[in-house]
């Protein structure tokens, strides 16, 4: 049976993507933000996830005005980066996982959630940073990914109620395919930004944190957070926010929040990172099960002494929080 | 049954300095943001910036929606139904960077818009809605109404 195992909220601010693109993440003002993801970076090797689902929302590059899907799910082989008018990203084409987006499709679908189906599709930075952000910058991608990009460009995207029920809707569908796959869900976008009009440049920490908060404990309460909340809040285009809740969603109720780290700025957004883990059913201290039981399991350097004795879950969660002033 | 056309108002419209792109919007600006699209295509910007009025033909642009391009107003393109991830692609084409684009929209040079962001951004505090916008400005005897880039537009 497949899994989620993990869910990973992280920023796709372009100009991330322009800096690792053009060599300049050693630079001061990025080197706080790429730091940031050091640690994830470690953790996403470990992981090793089979399958990354991708929630993140196109910026006028696969779709312009003509045609706005609220959900588009990415069933083919491989997705292009798109030209995003400066040439298409450096990056590795991003391989799909036609079978398991097929079946989260049929799924979902019958689960009453109205999906547009992309056979071909162009990605982003929008999904791209992300996986910058997590993976570096590897020639491939070291897993398939499977892209669901999500209206929040044209007013009103859906609601984080729907986002929500559609993350349990892509659970159930991930939980009831039947090749052992581990998944990662990743919800990008935010946090506070205004890049538009004169409120240009807001940015609300207090929000972000909160948000931040009870995406981990109350992901319910966020659920009922009108669109104009986030708008007022979290800046016009902060509402993209609500792609979170997908990712939460997919996750079970209660979560280990393992990891988190937040800055402002990274261009004109306040940058938020999480990562959530399911408890393992059935198993006391997965930190146990991962470093010891799996290599064994696999045979691979049997009796090898474990590199640095890992902390428990709890103790090794590790909060960066970072304001420039 | 009678062609009055009937405003409807949105609860989003309260907030201040803030064009919500809206199907409204999208509906108005259709060709204006098709225009930016277009520019995503090399061969696209230099045919544009080899002769803009004659490019602008192409595209059954307002002459307002036309004005605003030429003039590179890009409040006012957010006005007229533009949205920012598209007219991002008309300051990527003159060879801007983003911020350059923010400082435009918010009245202030780049270097200013670059430095408030470093501090934490914009605060949210009295930039939530246009009646509290007015209360505070009205407690502060309007210092602050004459600066440019406070200024709110319907």
């Amino acid at each position: 049976m497949a899994r989620i195992i993990a869910g990973v909220t992280s920023s796709h601010v372009p100009a991330i993507g322009a800096a690792i693109d053009n060599h300049r993440t050693n630079e001061p003002y990025w080197q706080r933000v790429f730091e940031g993801f050091e640690r994830s970076k470690e953790w996403i090797a470990k992981a090793k996830p089979d399958v990354v689902i991708g929630v993140y929302n196109d910026h006028a590059s696969a779709f312009s005005v003509e045609v706005i899907p609220t959900f588009a799910l990415g069933t083919a082989a491989e997705f292009p980066p798109a030209d995003e008018g400066w040439g298409p990203r450096p990056v590795p084409v991003v391989k799909g996982h036609t079978e398991l987006a097929s079946h989260i499709a049929q799924s979902v679908i019958l689960d009453e959630f109205d999906l547009t189906l992309c056979n071909k599709m162009e990605v982003d930075h929008g999904l791209t940073v992300p996986l910058n952000l997590m993976f570096g910058s590897p020639k491939e991608w070291p897993c398939p990914v499977i892209p669901l990009a999500v209206n929040v460009v044209q007013y009103p995207p859906p609601t984080g109620h729907r986002c929500f029920m559609l993350g349990k809707a892509i659970k159930k569908a991930v939980e009831s395919y039947p090749e052992d796959l581990k998944v990662v869900i990743f919800g990008t976008g935010g946090m506070s930004h205004q890049i538009s009009g004169q409120r240009a440049g807001l940015i609300n920490s207090k929000f972000d944190r909160a948000f931040l908060d009870n995406l981990t404990k109350d992901p319910k309460k966020l659920t009922r957070m009108p669109h104009l909340e986030y708008m007022r809040e979290a800046g016009a285009e902060g509402v993209e926010l609500v792609m979170w809740l997908i990712m939460r969603g997919a996750l079970d109720d209660k979560v280990d929040e393992v990891y988190r780290f937040y800055t402002v700025p990274a261009s004109n957004t306040a940058v938020g990172h999480i990562i959530l883990e399911n408890r393992i059913k059935g198993a006391k201290k997965s930190a146990a099960r991962r470093a010891g039981a799996k290599p064994a399991a696999k045979g691979k350097k049997p009796g090898s002494k474990k590199p640095a004795p890992k902390l428990k879950r709890a103790a090794s969660r590790q909060k960066v929080d970072r304001v420039r002033s | 049954m009678a062609t009055t056309k009937t405003k409807i108002e949105k609860d989003y419209d309260d907030i201040p300095g803030t064009y919500v792109f809206d199907a409204e919007r999208s509906r108005l600006g259709y060709h204006l943001n098709m225009f930016c699209m277009s520019l995503m295509k090399a061969e696209n910007r230099k045919a544009f910036k080899a002769n803009e009025e004659k490019y602008l033909d192409q595209f059954p642009l307002s002459p307002a929606q036309r004005e605003a391009v030429l003039k590179r107003q890009y409040n006012r393109m957010l006005e007229l139904g533009g949205n920012i991830y598209f007219t991002a692609k008309l300051g990527a084409t003159d060879g801007h960077p983003f911020q350059h684009l923010a400082a435009v929209m918010t009245g202030s040079t780049q270097q200013d818009y670059a430095d408030l962001m470093l501090r934490g951004g914009r605060s949210v505090e009295g930039n939530r809605s246009r009646t509290a916008k007015q209360e505070t400005k009205s407690k502060a005897s309007g210092s602050a109404s004459r600066s440019k880039g406070k200024k709110r537009r319907g």
